[in-house]
């Protein structure tokens, strides 16, 4: 082939319009190229501008935004020379797009079959019997079970998992030249990211598609990207082929990103295991918990859970979603009354819900939500959200409490004058930080963090880590960490529990959980981590396979 | 938030369109006249000037006589005063029983939630014009009777709004957030709901208002509302309707009122709603 070249873009420059009138460069410069059946992939952090890149190379800008210069050019077609109905013509047929959260890009009103073969059918490329045989072949080959019947079937009928492929086969029905994928599998437990991942390589290397994926995880964009461009700030800071990016980067940035990423390290830095003198008297014991949802508590979301946390050490809790390891969090701050079984705080019985629990106790336990974007109050100075702690558990003066807010903030490492700022006008780390410092206000024994490093990007969570390690290391306080990333839990823990399906399957000091010989759940858990390399998934793939084989 | 607000109102100030202008001016001439009716009218409401009725403009009346020869220009200034502050009472009590009721069964939910949602859908299932023809035929017509009972009648449709946006709101984390620190509930609905609820009830506020005073100037011309010699705008249409055959603007002064009024209204809450919504995305 003389041509194989399939999207060419050079230049390209994407702008916001600020109220005034005046544009805001969010890309800047991009040049890149894909070859036929090659995958490129854009890694960056959020705000880095890689979905704005891959739109642009659909011709499309969101709201607020214009592409202000550059070419883009599409086996030959130069996109954006286009107006608008001639580009609408080529989404869907010879571009398509899977969008991060599935969920929410299908109708859960209609049946699967049905949106998926839609695009083929308005575009009138395809009767419908023909697309739906089409679908049913693309079903096959993304592993979906019952792909002759799965069509059936409405959105709530199938797991996450399996909707991000149906959504890829979505994408793939009409052959496009060009398949863009952002962030497909982050929203996806590591076990369940597997197989879509592997799905989705399985599907591009044998239609012979171009694709762009999007991604934050370089650790995943390795598996599957023949070249990589990282970006920041919506310029290119390393473009060259996946091989060299994740092995010999030649910028400082690839080499922090690189090293924030979620692997396993290769030689784990446990923290030394808790002296039998501190395991005597634990801080907090939960007793035989059991706990159910539903009118007659049919749904059991813990079932007989027992575990222990010494004072100023951390218990980290792994587990994929479904496991109940949220749940555990609300019952042990008593958001949540269990069935059955106990929690216990220095020896005491605590009552099963926040009511009957009295103010020391509320203040010995306090509670870091995952999302500080909903955590805070937009409506709240974080002066007025730090404060408020303070005036309710210690009856502080206004003067009091002004003096201690700035003493919390420098705790988190922010300066004190971010008090008279409101959430909004915070990044996500810090935002992550006030969420830290509110709970830090009561001057709690131990702090629930719930999945607090999940929504961030690689490189602030790991500062969100450290600040952790050093806050208990000053202010003596223990951490129930609950994460579904092993790597992140196996930083900070100093014991480990892994639940599943209610149960805890595994616990112990983390040294002897991540040390085999493992527990076949904690195994899968562990082998699921992509490693930095190129060639894990498909290790990992045949090693299942052939597990798979042994087993019949 | 005390930081935050001027910069909001100066956002909006920013924004104000000829449109906006206009009605803002017409509103803050109809507050000034409902305010200083008693200085500014040349008559009191009730003086009968002259036996002859609909007198053409003259003789120190700016707008002619009515039809028991009272001075147009001064009834309608008291007219103006009584239905607007009438309307503003009923829609302050109503905001105030209603948003209460709303936010307390989205932060309790369950059973209390049901209860006082059905109760509501029973009470918003008669018309509203047939409650308030009832019970103020039977209890008879006082200022008190006439916005107790719009008020709550209103409240229900209030009731609504607030509930629905309470709902979106309990289940932030940082609802969660107060929770956990042992926080009742009244301190919750206060500090942490009440701020972010804020914005859409004061759109769904000029509404209501604006059906508030629709809807007693509707009594009063049925002769349920305002009862004479006091005036009101609905109770002025009524009263002067007559008067149209004998070819005297009388009964339209109100009436143009009326729409005035409520015309503005409308459009200042549309253009606030879209002028907050444009600045939600200001984290660009």
């Amino acid at each position: 082939m003389v041509n194989s070249t399939i999207l060419r873009v050079s230049d390209l420059n994407v702008a916001a319009r600020a109220r005034d009138g005046s544009m805001m460069p969010i890309v800047s410069d991009i040049s890149f190229s894909i070859e036929l059946g090659k995958v490129l992939a854009l890694i960056g952090e959020s705000g880095s501008g890689k979905t704005t890149i891959s739109l642009a190379a659909m011709g499309y800008a969101r709201p607020g935004c214009v592409i202000t210069g550059g070419e883009v050019d599409l086996a030959g077609t130069s996109i954006l020379s286009l107006d608008f109905p001639a580009r609408r013509k080529l989404r869907g047929s010879d571009i398509s797009y899977v969008a991060q959260s599935a969920a929410a890009s299908f109708n859960a009103a209609l049946r699967l079959g049905l949106q998926v073969t839609e695009t083929p059918i308005i575009k009138g490329l395809m009767s419908a019997a023909r697309a739906h045989e089409k679908a049913v072949s693309l079903y096959r080959e993304l592993d979906l079970p019952d792909p002759e019947t799965i069509g059936q079937r409405y959105p709530h009928q199938v797991s996450g998992g399996q909707l991000q492929r149906l959504m890829a086969a979505m994408a793939m029905i009409c052959d496009p030249k060009l398949l863009i994928l952002d962030e497909p599998t982050t929203a996806l437990d590591v076990t369940t990211q597997i197989e879509v991942l592997h799905a989705f390589k399985k599907l591009i290397r044998e239609r012979q598609t171009s694709a762009i994926y999007v991604s934050h995880d370089l650790a995943v964009v390795a598996q599957i990207a023949d070249h990589i461009l990282v970006l920041k700030d919506g310029q290119i800071v390393e473009y060259g082929d996946a091989e060299q990016i994740v092995h010999a980067p030649r910028e400082t940035y690839t080499r922090e990103l690189l090293a924030a990423a979620h692997v396993l390290p290769k030689t784990i830095p446990t923290k030394k295991p808790v002296p039998q003198a501190a395991r005597h008297q634990p801080l907090l014991k939960v007793g035989n918990v059991t706990a159910a949802f539903g009118a007659k508590s049919e749904f059991i979301a813990l079932k007989d859970v027992n575990l222990e946390l010494a004072e100023a050490r951390t218990l980290g809790i792994i587990g994929e979603s479904g496991s109940g390891k949220t749940t555990l969090g609300r019952v042990i701050c008593g958001l949540k009354a269990p069935l059955t079984g106990q929690v216990t705080l220095d020896g005491q019985v605590l009552a099963p819900s926040i009511r009957q629990r009295d103010c020391d106790q509320l203040r010995s336990i306090q509670f870091a939500f995952q999302m500080a974007e909903t955590a805070l109050n937009p409506r709240h100075t974080v002066g007025k959200i730090l404060g408020r702690p303070l005036q309710f558990y210690f009856n502080l003066s206004g003067e009091e409490t002004a003096r201690r807010v700035g003493e919390l903030l420098e705790l988190v490492e922010m300066p004190a004058s971010f008090a008279r700022r409101l959430p909004r006008e915070l990044s996500g780390g810090q935002r992550q930080r006030v969420n830290l410092a509110r709970a830090l206000a009561a001057e709690p024994r131990m702090v629930i963090c719930d999945e607090i490093t999940s929504a961030l990007d690689t490189i602030v969570a790991k500062a969100i880590l450290h600040l952790l390690d050093d806050l208990q290391k000053r202010l003596k306080v223990a951490y129930v960490f609950i994460s579904h990333d092993i790597s992140t839990v196996a930083q900070i823990s100093h014991d480990i529990a892994v639940m599943r399906n209610g149960v805890i399957v595994a616990s112990g000091p983390t040294a002897d959980i991540l040390k085999p010989p493992h527990h076949e759940y904690t195994e899968l858990l562990l082998s699921s981590v992509p490693e930095m390399r190129t060639d894990w998934l498909d290790d990992v793939a045949n090693s299942r396979v052939n597990t798979l084989k042994a087993a019949q | 938030m005390s930081n935050a607000e001027p910069a909001g109102l100066r956002r909006l100030a920013s924004e104000l369109t000829p449109t906006a202008i206009v009605c803002l001016t017409i509103i803050a001439l109809a507050a000034f006249i409902a305010i200083f009716a008693p200085a500014i009218a040349p008559y009191d409401e009730g003086t009968i000037l002259t036996n002859e009725s609909f007198a053409s403009p003259g003789n120190g009346m700016l707008l002619g006589s009515d039809y028991l020869g009272r001075d147009i220009a001064s009834r309608l200034g008291f007219g103006i005063r009584t239905t607007l502050s009438v309307a503003l009472a009923i829609s302050v009590i109503a905001f105030l029983i209603g948003s209460a009721f709303g936010f307390f069964a989205a932060i309790m939910g369950g059973w209390t939630d049901t209860v006082v949602s059905r109760t509501v859908d029973a009470l918003i299932s008669f018309p509203a014009i047939m409650i308030a023809l009832i019970v103020v035929s039977s209890l008879g017509s006082s200022f008190l009777v006439l916005i107790v009972t719009v008020a709550v009648i209103d409240s229900t449709r209030v009731y609504r709004v607030a509930r629905a946006l309470g709902m979106d709101i309990v289940v932030q984390d940082y609802i969660e957030a107060a929770r956990v620190r042992g926080e009742g509930t009244g301190w919750i609905i206060w500090h942490e709901l009440l701020p972010n609820a804020l914005g859409p009830l004061a759109a769904e506020f000029g509404i209501r208002f604006t059906y508030a005073i629709l809807f007693v100037s509707a009594l009063s011309f049925l002769g349920l509302g305002v009862q004479p010699p006091h005036s009101d705008l609905g109770l002025m249409v009524k009263e002067n309707m007559q008067g149209l055959l004998y070819g005297s603007f009388s009964p339209l002064y109100p009436a143009l009122a009326i729409a005035m009024v409520t015309v503005s209204t409308n459009i200042l809450v549309d253009w606030y709603l879209k002028s907050t919504d444009a600045n939600l995305p200001e984290e660009l």
